[in-house]
Formats: structure tokens, sequence, C-alpha cells
């Protein structure tokens, strides 16, 4: 039986093995949390929920709104009339990316109507605001009490006031950044496919 | 710990009760608990008003966790039954209305509570040398705060739940690189959903609480460790009574303080117990009126605006346009607007801790700021529309907002007050008034 003598004690190897030691279990910590950062992320059934959302347009009014959930985000439909297509060109001097320069949209819709179709009629568009993911509100209505004389028709945001054009363009100076972005859609006759996978997106 | 010199020695109690203490503290040092904590801790003698709130938070803190508690029987955490699960609280479970509305109403008495208890320590230069880490101990809970009042807001599963939820995960969504896939981590799901309610509620009920307790031990430890301080930022430990050992200008926590205490936790349980009875909502500011409406993924309530003790950083993040096609300055001026409150104690580089004896530069920046703090809180919670739009004429201004213009100009003055502390607390002008060596009252 001896006594532990404070003279056998070696400060470099007792060092060297502390911070080993401490290296070891702190690679086995982080590993450890690997899995339970894991656990966070979307699992396997949330992943498979995004299956193409179909839609029959004959039942749109001309200027009506619907709404359909895609991937459990907004999207909507707007029948918009010839006067809010021809609206849209006169709106440019405001918008902050008329050409839809920076924002995601399908090939097809980079031009001022950002639509399919050439008469720009049929507006598809995913229906959050690029700010913060609030769905702005459908304001059709031209120089409404609340949001000014000038105003000519489109999305305003309630959350933080971002406005809109009616073909989701957003106006200079808005909280947000970009233009409303537009998932991938196809029209055949009556019926709209919404399905972000579509080639040509 | 502490200011008694004594050894912990259980007091002479005549009979079982005595021996059974003697027992006891030969296992368990609960004399010495009981006297290190209160009857051996001095403090100063002339507290006013302003240190009521330090142990009011302490009983909404217990009060949060009991009815915190009870309403988890009967709540359910999913999105499909959590918002009827909240109105059975309220219309079938007897007295669940009682234990759900003081539930709400505390979640909002806490943050009054903790803004004054904020306030007191920016008046009497609280958070000073040596107490910078009970105040960064402190800023740590009002974050923890936040975040238990954010995820707790979620579980109704109202339209304000919903969206409010929404706006504030894709605050993270805005940071550079990483933001995206930051946002899905968070919510679990590529919107808010039954992922994102679930694991809310776990960071509401157990994560958060648990931090925020250890948290509050530890502010309560450095708080014995320095001591409090006082309306005159006099170090009572500076001036010991040479025969006990103890600050001439302290009386002992218990049983002067706790008496002090407990009249304020009655009047504080008369407003409190008016609010549940006769206002829980508030005017729509505890409880907004969307919330009463099941949340829906689709659709974003007219009017959307965050609970009220949110609502200063709110405005801010609304001020901020975006530059460079991204909104994340907002976001960033939001978060440092928070964590700018760590640096205060080495920021203020005046003589004199109290307000009372500090010049008139440090006293205007403060009311700059509390105003502009108060200002800021109102614009949060209404259109930026209110005030309407100024002349289009104008330079640079002309046709913006008049709310937003104000808001800019706040939140300026609101970080002028921090960026600027080091400047105008250095000389200030005319002068500081000398401190006095004892506790004036």
């Amino acid at each position: 039986m001896t006594a532990i003598v404070q003279d056998d004690v070696d400060p470099k190897k007792r060092r060297f093995l502390i911070l080993s030691t401490a290296a070891v279990g702190g690679v086995t910590g982080a590993a450890a949390a690997v899995p339970f950062v894991a656990s966070m992320f979307p699992s396997v059934r949330a992943l498979a929920a995004g299956a193409p959302v179909e839609f029959d347009l004959s039942k749109v009014e001309p200027g009506q709104l619907v709404t359909v959930e895609y991937r459990g985000a907004p999207h909507w439909i707007i029948r918009r009339t010839p006067e809010m297509v021809a609206q849209l060109a006169k709106n440019e001097a405001l918008l902050a990316d008329p050409d839809s320069k920076e924002s995601a949209q399908p090939e097809f819709a980079k031009g001022p109507n950002r639509s399919s179709d050439k008469s720009g009629e049929w507006f598809v568009v995913k229906g959050v605001c690029t700010h913060l993911g609030c769905s702005p509100t459908f304001r059709k209505e031209i120089g409404p009490e609340d949001l000014g004389k000038d105003w000519p028709g489109g999305f305003f945001c309630p959350c933080h006031q971002s406005k809109f054009d009616m073909s989701g363009r957003v106006w200079k100076g808005m909280p947000a950044p970009k233009n409303l972005e537009i998932t991938a859609y196809k029209i055949e006759g009556t019926k709209l496919t919404i399905d972000a996978d579509l080639k040509g997106a | 710990m502490g200011h008694s010199p004594k050894p912990a020695i259980a007091p002479p109690i005549p009979g079982l009760a005595g021996q059974a203490i003697v027992w006891l503290d030969k296992r368990f040092p609960l004399v010495r608990l009981w006297q290190e904590q209160l009857t051996g801790y001095y403090a100063p003698k002339n507290f006013n008003f302003w240190y009521y709130f330090g142990s009011l938070a302490m009983l909404v803190l217990v009060m949060q966790i009991v009815t915190g508690i009870f309403l988890t029987m009967n709540y359910k955490p999913d999105a499909k039954l959590a918002f009827a699960s909240v109105e059975y609280i309220m219309r079938d479970v007897p007295g669940g209305w009682f234990i759900r509305y003081l539930h709400s109403t505390g979640a909002s008495m806490f943050f009054i509570v903790v803004y004054l208890h904020m306030f007191r320590g920016l008046i009497y230069g609280s958070y000073r040398k040596p107490r910078e880490l009970l105040w960064v101990f402190g800023c740590m809970i009002y974050l923890c705060l936040m975040a238990e009042a954010f995820f707790g807001y979620l579980l109704p599963w109202g339209q304000m739940s919903y969206w409010g939820a929404q706006v504030i995960i894709n605050l993270f969504a805005a940071i550079p690189f990483i933001g995206p896939d930051l946002a899905i981590w968070i919510r679990g799901d590529y919107n808010v959903g039954d992922a994102t309610l679930n694991r809310f509620f776990a960071f509401h009920v157990i994560a958060i609480p648990l931090v925020l307790l250890g948290l509050v031990a530890a502010h309560l430890m450095a708080l014995r460790e320095v001591g409090s301080n006082n309306p005159d930022g006099v170090e009572i430990k500076e001036n010991l009574d040479p025969k006990t050992g103890t600050p001439k200008d302290g009386i002992p926590f218990h049983p002067y303080y706790t008496i002090k205490d407990i009249v304020g936790v009655f009047v504080f349980l008369g407003v409190f117990t008016v609010i549940v009875f006769f206002m829980p909502e508030m005017g729509g500011y505890f409880l907004e009126y969307a919330n009463f409406v099941q949340a829906d993924p689709l659709k974003t309530p007219e009017h959307i605006a965050p609970v009220w003790y949110f609502t200063p950083f709110y405005a801010m993040l609304r001020a901020v346009p975006s530059y460079f096609g991204t909104q994340f300055w907002g976001v960033a001026v939001m978060g440092l607007a928070t964590l700018i409150l760590f640096a205060l104690p080495w920021l203020d580089k005046g003589k004199a801790k109290s307000i009372r004896y500090r010049g008139p530069r440090f006293r205007n920046f403060l009311i700059a700021f509390v105003v502009s703090f108060l200002i800021l809180g109102y614009l949060g919670v209404v259109p930026t529309t209110v005030w309407g739009q100024l002349p289009k004429g104008l330079p640079l201004v002309g046709g913006m907002d008049t709310a937003t213009l104000v808001a800019r100009i706040l939140t300026a003055v609101y970080f002028a007050f921090f960026i600027l502390m080091p400047w105008y607390t250095k000389k200030d002008i005319p002068q500081e008034l000398p401190e006095p060596e004892r506790v004036t009252y």
C-alpha cells in the first residue's frame, strides 16, 4: 500500500491524457448529436406528400381568384380580364423587377404577363410572399381608399405591406425582395396541372 | 457566498423539532442554505418601488409552470386536434377557462414585469461592475422568455399562431446560404404543419423551461455573490459594521424584504385577477382576435401583428427595406436590437451608477430610448399606413408611409442609445454629481 505521492505525477502525460480523453469524448458527443439533429428534418412522410394538383378551369369567372393547395402552400389561379392584362404594361415604373430577372418562375413566365398563354388571361402563381411567407390579399379594385389612388390592382401583403401587381411583380422599396414565385404548371384545354417537377420549369 | 461571516448553526429550537433540524443539518445544508439565501443575505435598506419586479417575475414563472402543467393534461399537440382541444379546455374542462386565462395573462404579465425589471437596471446602473454577469444572465433569461412565448403562441393553432410562426421561421430563411434549409429544419416540413406544432410543444413545455430555470438559478447565484445594487448605486459591502461584520446600509432579505415583496405580490395579484376575470383578451392585445379562428394555411388574416411584447422589434423589422435582393437586413437589425443589450455593461463609461447622480446627457438619451421603444411598440401593432403617406413633392421621402419613416428614425434612436453610450457617458455635461458614501432614503 503506497500513498499517492505528488512527485510521481507526470504533468505532461496527465495533460496529454486529459486532452485526448476530451477530444475522443467530444467527437463521440458530436457524432451522437447527428441523429438528433437529423430527426428534425422533414420525415419521409412529409417528403412524400407532394403529388401534382389538377384543377378544372372552366368554372373560374373572369376576374376571379381560386386558391388551391399544393405542397402545403396556397397557389392562386386567376382569370384576368383584358383590362387587368392591359394594365400590366403600364405598371413598369412602379416595379422593382418588371422583367422578372431575379425571381423564380418557369421559362415561359418571364414576360410582363408571367403567363403560359399569350393572351395573359390565366395567371397561376404560388400565393406566398417572398418576404416572410405570408399569403398576400387579392386586391383587384383600382385606387381603393386604404391603398391610395395609384393602386393599379394586384396583391397586398397584410403582414408587412408589400405590394405586387396583377402579375405578382413586386413594387420598388418593398420589404419583399422578389416577385412572387411561379411553380411550374401546364394548361391542357380546361385542365390545369400544378407540378414543380414538370419539364421546362 | 452571502455576507454572514457566522458559521451555519441550527438555531436552538427546543424539543423534537429542534432535534429534527439538528439531525437534518448534519446530513443536508438546510440551515446554511436558509441563512445564505435569506436571513444572512443583506440587501440595501433603500429599495423602492422598482425593486418589486424581480420577485414578481419569480412569482409569474412559478404560476406559468403550474398552470402550464395543468393545461398539458388536456391539450393535444396535433394540428388536427389542437385548436379544438383548447376550446375543450375553455368550455368543458371544469375550471379550464380559469387555468388557461391565468396562463395567457401570465405570459403578457411576465413581459410587463420583466420590462420594468430591466428598466430598473437601466436607471440605477444595476448592470455596472461588478454586476456584468448578473445582467448577462438576465439578458439570456429575456431571450429564453421570448423563445418560450413564441413557441407557446403556436400551440392554440389559431390564425395568428400559424401566421406568426410562419413569419418568424421565415426570418431564419433570410440568413444567407444556410437560411432556406435552416427554416425547413426548424419546421420539419416545407410549411408550418403538424411536425412544427409537435416540436414547438416539446420546446415550450420541457426544453426552454429547463434552460430558463437553470438561468434563473444562475441569475440568483450571481446576485447573492455581488449583492443587490440600489437606487443610490452605493456598494453596501464597502461599509461594514466592525462589530457584526454586516453592511451598515443593509438589512437581512428575510424577514424585511420578504415582507415588503408580499405587499407587492398582493397588489400584483389584484391587478392580475382583474385582468383574468374581466378582460382576459385585453382588447386583442393579450389574446388576438384572429386567433379565435382555426389556422388556415391558405389564407393570411387581413391584419397580422405579433403579440404586443414583440412589437418594438417587429416594427424595426418592417422598417428596414430589402437591399441587394434579400430581406436579411431587417432580420439582422431585429436580432442586433436584442443582442446589443448584452454589451451594455461595457458601453457605459460613466462614473456614477444611478440616474440620481448622472448628468443630463444620459438622462436625455435614456428618455429618447424609452420613448422610441414605446412608439415602436405601438407602430408594431398597427399597419404602416396608419399615419398616411408623406406628400409626393418631398425630396427622398416623398410618397413614403409616414409611419415607416418614423419607425426608421426611432430604430436609429434605439441603436444610438447603445452605440453612442461610450461617448455621452464618458463626459456628461455639466457633470455628474458625486455619489454618496451611504445610502439615502
